[in-house]
């Protein structure tokens, strides 16, 4: 590769030095000084049209589209100079004129960028005294809304749908303050990854159905997390409002998903809230599962594992931090542990290398791999007669009576409890991957930390906390205080993760040293 | 010729030479004017050659920024190894010209000429010539003049026999304004909508199909046979002022004059004789009192400026205005300038491509305050907020269609400030309550 040339320049006040083509808002970036915008997005092709993000350029006879313009050697630049505020504060007046500022109702107050900018450098007051123009809300299909009026033809969604979705269904459709984002006749916002055009839009025009009036921004707690719903590993935003999920929004990642989560992902999120969940531990006296506390179910569990061969039937969903304690249970006796994953049809992002929602439906099935876990259809198949089974989170519908009935012992450790797995001799309940802190290995072999957004139902613990304790009570060493020790102890033990640790994998992910080779 | 009428003797005729004159229409009819031997000329001369004696004769583009022809011609790298193309811009949609509308009816294959040289001077296997769509007798003749051209062997795969293929193809338009700035028409002949782009990259980078281009007027391109034919002293020489505005004019004149019509002129010449005796001034018991001298998008002139005008690039930039497109529009005592200037906002407004904030927005607000003044209903305040958002909307778009809503705006309020007051004090149009009285 060659070396790109340099440039030096000053904006601000601050001198930066950037390779030869970059925007002078992305140089800006770099030096830390936000240069105001709308229709400038990294991850869409520059379309220069809000003319929101003008900087003065000393000797340069006009102010200058800084998304547009490409740095100059020694270049000056002025982004808070009073021709270019006057510029700015030009443009928030004219695309207040028509807006309707019905903010109170509109979901994408508190996280809208003509509201912040407006605040920040507009207008105290308004001098248009004509009516404002008119149009109806339009539902765009898939997830989308369109509120017409509150749109400002940033066209942000027109070029993911052209450029990056390659699937041409909106456009600008008439002139002048006629304008307005259409559809194409007969076609629909359903490809799989549309979702992304309400994330794009800068004001409250494009919304989703989904989060519609659930909640106000500022009334959501985020947290950074990795989307569980296929192999890819977008990184995701969990937010959530009283304990309750209410929307995931993707969380850019350059070697993942750039700025991008498909609608499968982002709108399978229900069962994070679902309120059937196992709340406390239980334990078999007799012909029913009794409830009790911790120290018992956990002995009773040790008990019925000890002295048995364990077949582990374990989720592909779970954290590596998981899957490396369940690992270590079996090792102690020559286990065996497995998974099935649910498939679907895969949906590519064309126009973004490597990126797609993937047939396997699961977020750590490559991390399970790697553990020692083996894929199979039917995960139950190496559950031999007295055998102990442990059944952790799984999908039901892979059990079979008549399978389930060569378990010795059956010990179930899950967010939820199959009927089927009423006979269990003890039952632990465990938190779902937003409940708890952990990681999960994508497709790629990426490491990625997500992080808890809500709390446990109950006295439902993070699947690393009991499985720890289990272990302990088994003879090995099992006591963490924190996932980040278990996740010590995996990179410690395995050397696909070895020298990785909760700091070193921030919140971008590292890829295993496997998958280093191999690519 | 100051047709439809008779000539004027000041006139000076070169492009209109032949206007009204219908046996010029046919290739026949061209070749016994003279015409094709400029091109034959052009086809035995290196296209170098060709660049040097056009910038060597001052020709400045006919269809507004007056960029210097040769100039441009001369950014079309030879040899870069990628097809290169000439768009001939004949879309003339800036409101009050009409000069291209009659050199495409009269004198179809002077343009072809033109695009054919034109062509090969730069490189350029292919041409468009970009048509409005309205203009449904010009898209005749010049389908008419290229067909026989093709068949005469002129253009082809050998143009003219030499070997050298020159393809002219019309592409015609469909009624945008903003079509005739030169991205967005470019764009609008690769299919996609009339939006202007971003500059750079320029046209001549990356162009019509992101490919080396070059966009000429059909009157600049017009006037090239007669330069390899005549030399670039003989361009030179006709200028009566400054050096740097040379050759003829094509003015279109129209709105309160006595004879509207296109006339010829050289450069540099005096515009009060050319209104007042060449176009005959004003109709009887009228007195003329403005002029906007070179297309609706270019700042209106008093009288006072237009009679000390010379009619060359900087003659108009000295006197409040510009040469624009030479569309000349005349207005007398019997006008309204604010009407007039709320019909030309709307016209903006329409036309605004909806791409910058500053030009869809802006457009039609100044739309709005201007019709509610003309209707009484202004402050004096709107006349700050008017010149404010003219302010907010010069030379912060992609183009300059926001600027050219603006220029009239601001030289309409700054020039004829008393008519928008007697507007707001009076709270109706004066002119329109006096024809009514």
């Amino acid at each position: 590769m060659n070396e790109a040339k340099m440039i030096t320049l000053t904006i601000e006040g601050r001198q930066v030095r950037v390779a030869e083509g970059t925007s002078i808002l992305e140089a800006a970036k770099a030096a830390g000084v936000l240069v105001p915008h709308y229709c400038y997005h990294p991850g869409l092709p520059v379309a220069g049209v809000c003319r929101m993000c003008l900087v003065e350029v000393e000797k340069a006879p006009k102010l200058a589209p800084a998304c547009a313009t490409a740095v100059g050697e020694g270049q000056v630049v002025h982004v808070h100079s009073e021709k270019a505020l006057e510029a700015r504060k030009g443009v928030l007046e004219f695309l207040l004129i028509n807006h309707p500022l019905d903010c109170p109702i509109c979901d994408q107050a508190g996280e809208c960028e003509l509201q912040d900018y407006t605040f920040a450098e507009g207008r105290s007051e308004g001098r248009l005294v004509e009516p404002k123009r008119f149009n109806p809300v339009e539902d765009f299909g898939g997830d989308v809304l369109y509120v017409t009026n509150r749109c400002i033809l940033c066209t942000r969604c027109v070029r993911f749908m052209d450029d990056v979705a390659q699937n041409p269904v909106l456009n600008v459709s008439e002139r002048g303050d006629r304008a307005v984002i259409g559809k194409f006749e007969g076609q629909d916002l359903t490809h799989p990854w549309s979702g992304n055009v309400v994330d794009l839009c800068p004001v409250g025009a494009l919304l989703s159905k989904d989060f519609l009036n659930k909640a106000r921004a500022w009334e959501l707690d985020r947290s950074a997390s990795v989307c569980p719903n296929c192999t890819q590993g977008c990184n995701m935003m969990v937010e959530t409002r009283d304990n309750m999920v209410v929307r995931l929004r993707p969380r850019s990642n350059e070697d993942v998903n750039k700025y991008f989560m498909c609608d499968y992902g982002r709108l399978n999120y229900r069962w994070m809230n679902r309120t059937d969940r196992l709340e406390a531990p239980l334990v078999r006296q007799g012909e029913r599962l009794a409830a009790t506390e911790w120290e018992v179910a956990i002995a009773a569990a040790a008990k019925a594992l000890s002295g048995k061969r364990i077949h582990a039937v374990v989720s592909p969903s779970l954290s590596n931090e998981a899957l490396f304690l369940v690992s270590r249970l079996l090792g102690r006796g020559e286990g065996s542990g497995a998974f099935r994953v649910e498939r679907g049809p895969e949906a590519p992002l064309v126009g973004v290398e490597d990126l797609a929602l993937r047939a396997d439906r699961a977020a750590n099935v490559h991390g399970a791999e790697l553990l020692g876990f083996r894929r199979s259809d039917s995960p139950l198949a190496g559950l031999r007669g007295g055998d102990a089974l442990l059944f952790v989170d799984a999908d039901p519908s892979v059990l079979d009576m008549g399978d389930l009935n060569r378990a010795a012992a059956v010990v179930v450790i899950g967010t939820a409890l199959p009927e089927v797995l009423r006979t269990a001799d003890a039952v632990l309940p465990i938190a779902n991957m937003v409940e708890e802190e952990g990681t999960f290995t994508n497709l790629r072999g990426r490491v990625q930390r997500f992080l808890q957004a809500r709390a446990a139902p109950g006295m439902a613990r993070p699947s690393w906390w009991v499985l720890g304790d289990l272990l302990a009570k088994m003879g090995e060493p099992g006591s963490y205080f924190l996932a980040s020790d278990v996740f010590t102890a995996l990179a410690a033990a395995r050397t696909e993760f070895s020298g990785m640790s909760y700091d070193s994998l921030g919140l971008r992910g590292l890829p295993v040293m496997a998958a280093v080779g191999a690519r | 010729m100051g047709f439809p009428h008779r000539s004027h003797p000041r006139e000076t005729p070169v492009l209109s030479t032949h206007f009204g004159d219908s046996e010029a229409r046919s290739l026949s009819g061209w070749r016994a004017r003279g015409g094709y031997r400029a091109l034959e000329q052009a086809l035995g001369m290196t296209p170098e050659d060709i660049v040097n004696v056009v910038k060597e004769s001052g020709l400045r583009g006919r269809g507004g920024a007056g960029f210097p022809t040769g100039l441009k011609w001369s950014f079309m790298k030879p040899g870069d190894g990628k097809p290169h193309y000439l768009c001939c811009n004949a879309d003339e949609s800036e409101p009050g010209t009409f000069k291209d509308r009659e050199i495409m009816r009269w004198t179809p294959h002077a343009l072809i000429e033109g695009c054919a040289i034109a062509s090969y001077a730069i490189g350029a296997e292919t041409c468009y010539i970009y048509i409005r769509g309205e203009f449904t007798e010009p898209l005749q003749t010049v389908g008419a003049a290229l067909d026989e051209a093709y068949r005469d062997g002129i253009l082809g795969r050998s143009a003219m026999g030499t070997g050298k293929r020159v393809d002219v193809f019309i592409h015609k338009g469909a009624g945008a304004y903003i079509c005739g700035e030169e991205t967005a028409m470019m764009n609008s002949i690769e299919g996609r909508r009339g939006n202007p782009r971003i500059k750079p990259p320029f046209p001549a980078v990356a162009g019509l199909f992101g490919q080396p281009t070059t966009i000429n007027n059909v009157e600049t391109l017009a006037a090239v046979p007669h330069i390899l034919t005549n030399g670039a002293e003989w361009y030179k020489a006709m200028s009566l002022s400054n050096p740097k505005s040379t050759g003829t004019k094509l003015f279109s004149v129209c709105g309160n004059i006595a004879r509207p019509g296109n006339y010829e002129v050289t450069m540099g010449f005096p515009f009060r004789e050319f209104i007042h005796d060449m176009c005959g001034g004003a109709r009887p018991g009228h007195t003329l009192k403005a002029v906007i001298p070179g297309g609706s998008s270019v700042p209106i002139q008093t009288m006072q400026e237009a009679d000390a005008t010379v009619m060359d690039y900087e003659g108009f930039v000295a006197n409040g205005s510009m040469l624009g497109s030479g569309g000349v529009i005349v207005f007398d005592d019997s006008v309204c300038m604010v009407r007039m200037i709320a019909r030309f906002a709307r016209f903006y407004a329409h036309e605004s491509c909806a791409q910058c904030t500053q030009c869809r927005e802006g457009t039609a607000w100044v739309t709005k305050i201007l019709e509610r003044m003309e209707n009484g209903g202004g402050t004096t305040r709107d006349l700050d907020t008017l010149l404010e958002l003219s302010e907010n909307m010069t030379g912060k778009t992609i183009c300059v269609l926001s600027d050219s809503c603006a220029a009239p705006v601001v030289s309409g309020i700054q020039k004829f400030r008393h008519e928008f007051e007697a507007h707001i004090n009076g709270k109706r149009c004066p002119i329109r309550s006096a024809a009514a009285a």
